[in-house]
């Protein structure tokens, strides 16, 4: 097994014929993803890659079976773009796009709240379970099936974790991107649950950084619900107070959010914490023996 | 982005919230006509900044003749001023606020933010107003209120109700503060903020509601739908390299060390910089190139870095994911080329055709070291710098 996506997932690409769009279902086709169509508007009907273009994801949606989409569309359509989707009956909705404004994201978490639709991201790399399916922007080679569950608030932070289990012969059995915005869709605790709840998965390696209290959060429910090892790495110790470091949510205010915080919080739960992100390989594969 | 007291001020008067009388002011006749023009006895005069603690810093005072309001003026106009907030060199002062003076009965606080665990806007309402709010949540918490709104309800005046309770105030100042607060929301919603806050909301001495202080930030994420927020943009007030960085749309951060760092994804460079530190070096940067990048902007990246004196070898960590290895290595060599850097440069590439890349940087007769493991890398790095410095 393996969570939220396999070779079976029916894949959908909104924002299909645009340059991002093209050039990550291109990598996602030749990684085996059942990409089964995209949508652009008025394409309607016309053939993308092989596949067929849609005009709506309903459209897409009733014609392919399709349960997940990954979105490329430009920040200030994203949001219009993971709403259609939700409305549309997709289960997994996995949006890369990065900048989209933090008022339009408060409002699309509230109304999908009400659906049964699971967002990834917005600002990830995606998911990948390997050797089945990739839905995202990461490099797919460096992937190995496997058995360490990964997530991550970074994308490079990701493939720094999948190159690692990978060096060390463990393997992946699905890693997650979720994101680096302050508003989003699964956090860690939605990915760490379903983990524990994976027979494939025999440890969890969890990449976070400053700025929100996620980390806090997710370390109490480790503490009370998690039983397979743990190791987690915290990005951004010389980060300055104040200052955004690249990604909209990491940012310490107030004294909030600092990566000594977060280190504290999680060793108090029992998780192993490496000091350096070249550690994590090495830390997971003795954890897991 | 930040804007400035008078700026956001402005902003106030547009959503019905009330500010006290004056105008800013970028000369000392100038402050001196709009005192004249606001009349009265007393005047403040406020630089005007993007930062806080100006008032510790002597960078608000109150005059109490006209030729007070010169003389402050002109000892702030063109001086840097230090606070608590910026770092030891200070923020150029060009403009003052020159503002009538009230008599204050009391000093409250209210801001609306973005609150990043429950998922809404949330407004801290509090009776101990004048002073830091994280100070007043860290030693007094029950001193704080805090409201959070539903988006799709929208503020309630039961909320508005409850926060009047909550700083004490009576009669005709509820309808006041509901005002204050629906003008707030109303700002916040329609030009995309990120913060608003009024520290000290006053109430003077006879009774009226009045925001003393007005600080807005907005988020940098809706700004190209806002040119009219943009346009009070002043870059006087950021660095200088990290207003480059923007237009070449690079994440940029300057820090206090010495190792130039260039990084693709704003988590591993920070990692990056930790690990630099892990070894006992100094970063003197964070910088993120980002996804989607090219010749051009790696090669703008590389000048960034190597414009601070200070630093004295780079470490290039890129793992590809959408950036290839190659087009980043052309992007290092195209830079070297062209700023003709001396100072060592130690690359570690990883990711989508790592190959390629190594390939392009080996042999080239330049001060290039290639790594492909990144625990070497940065002690190299460290060793490198050190010997340099």
């Amino acid at each position: 097994m393996s969570i939220l996506v396999n070779k079976d997932t029916k894949v959908i690409c909104q924002g299909f014929t645009g340059k991002q769009g093209t050039f990550h279902s291109q990598g996602a086709l030749e990684y085996g993803t059942k990409l089964v169509g995209g949508v652009t508007p008025e394409r309607g009907g016309e053939s993308h890659l092989g596949l067929p273009v849609f005009n709506t994801v309903q459209d897409a949606v009733t014609a392919t079976g399709a349960t997940a989409s990954m979105i490329y569309v430009p920040p200030f359509y994203a949001a219009d773009a993971i709403l259609e989707a939700a409305d549309a009956g997709i289960k997994l909705i996995v949006c890369i796009t990065e900048g989209i404004p933090i008022l339009q994201m408060l409002r699309v978490k509230a109304a999908i709240a009400s659906s049964d639709a699971l967002l990834i991201g917005p600002n990830c790399p995606g998911i990948i379970t390997p050797g089945e399916c990739k839905i995202g922007i990461m490099p797919g080679k460096i992937h190995l099936p496997g058995c360490i569950g990964i997530v991550s608030r970074s994308g490079t932070l990701t493939y720094e974790s999948v190159f690692q289990t990978t060096n060390e012969g463990l393997g992946q059995s699905t890693c997650v991107g979720i994101g680096g915005d302050p508003i989003r869709g699964m956090n860690f605790i939605d990915v760490l649950s379903r983990f524990q709840a994976d027979d494939q998965t025999k440890g969890i390696v969890m990449v976070g950084e400053i700025g929100g209290s996620d980390e806090e959060a997710a370390a109490e429910y480790i503490e009370a619900h998690i039983t397979k090892p743990v190791v987690a790495y915290i990005a951004g110790q010389t980060a300055p107070a104040g200052k955004r470091m690249g990604h909209a949510g990491a940012i310490v205010t107030g004294g909030k959010g600092t990566a000594e915080g977060k280190v504290a919080a999680l060793k108090a739960a029992g998780v192993e914490v490496v000091n350096s992100p070249t550690d994590i390989g090495v830390a997971i594969k003795a954890a897991c023996k | 982005m930040n804007i400035h007291e008078y700026q956001a001020k402005q902003l106030f008067l547009e959503y019905g919230i009330p500010v006290p009388n004056g105008k800013q002011a970028a000369t000392a006749q100038q402050a001196v006509d709009v005192a004249a023009q606001l009349a009265g006895d007393t005047w403040v005069v406020k630089a005007q900044v993007h930062a806080g603690g100006r008032g510790k810093a002597g960078g608000v005072k109150v005059a109490k003749s006209s030729g007070e309001v010169a003389e402050f003026t002109k000892a702030m106009l063109g001086r840097q001023l230090v606070t608590h907030q910026t770092d030891a060199a200070g923020l150029p002062v060009k403009q003052v606020l020159i503002e009538k003076t009230y008599p204050i009965e009391r000093e409250l606080y209210l801001s609306l933010l973005v609150d990043r665990s429950s998922e809404r806007m949330v407004f801290i309402a509090s009776a101990a107003g004048g002073m830091d709010i994280e100070t007043v949540a860290h030693d007094s918490p029950e001193q704080i209120q805090s409201i959070k709104i539903n988006p799709i309800t929208g503020l309630q005046a039961h909320q508005c109700r409850t926060v009047a309770y909550a700083l004490g105030l009576k009669g005709k100042q509820h309808q006041a503060l509901e005002k204050i607060m629906r003008g707030m929301v109303d700002l916040f919603l329609a030009k995309d903020a990120s913060q608003i806050e009024i520290n000290p909301l006053i109430v003077t001495n006879n009774g009226e509601l009045m925001a003393l202080d007005a600080k807005i930030n907005f988020d940098d994420n809706a700004l190209a739908l806002h040119p009219d927020i943009l346009a009070l943009k002043d870059p006087s007030q950021e660095d200088d390299r990290e207003n480059i960085a923007q237009q070449f749309g690079l994440n940029y951060i300057t820090l206090e060390g010495n190792i130039g760092c260039m990084v693709n994804g704003a988590g591993l460079a920070m990692a990056t910089m930790d690990l630099v530190k892990l070894k006992g070096g100094k970063p003197a940067n964070f910088l993120d190139v980002g996804g989607g990048t090219n010749v051009e902007k790696v090669c703008e990246a590389f000048k960034l870095i190597l414009s601070d004196t200070h630093v004295k070898a780079v470490l290039v960590n890129i793992f590809g994911g959408i950036v290839k290895c190659d087009v980043i290595a052309q992007g290092i060599l195209a830079a070297i080329q062209e700023v003709h850097v001396t100072i060592p440069v130690v690359v570690r590439l990883e990711g989508t055709n790592v190959e390629e890349g190594r390939a392009l940087l080996s042999n080239t007769g330049l001060n290039l070291y290639a790594a492909d493991d990144l625990a070497h890398a940065s002690e190299q790095v460290v060793a490198l710098a050190g010997e340099a410095a």
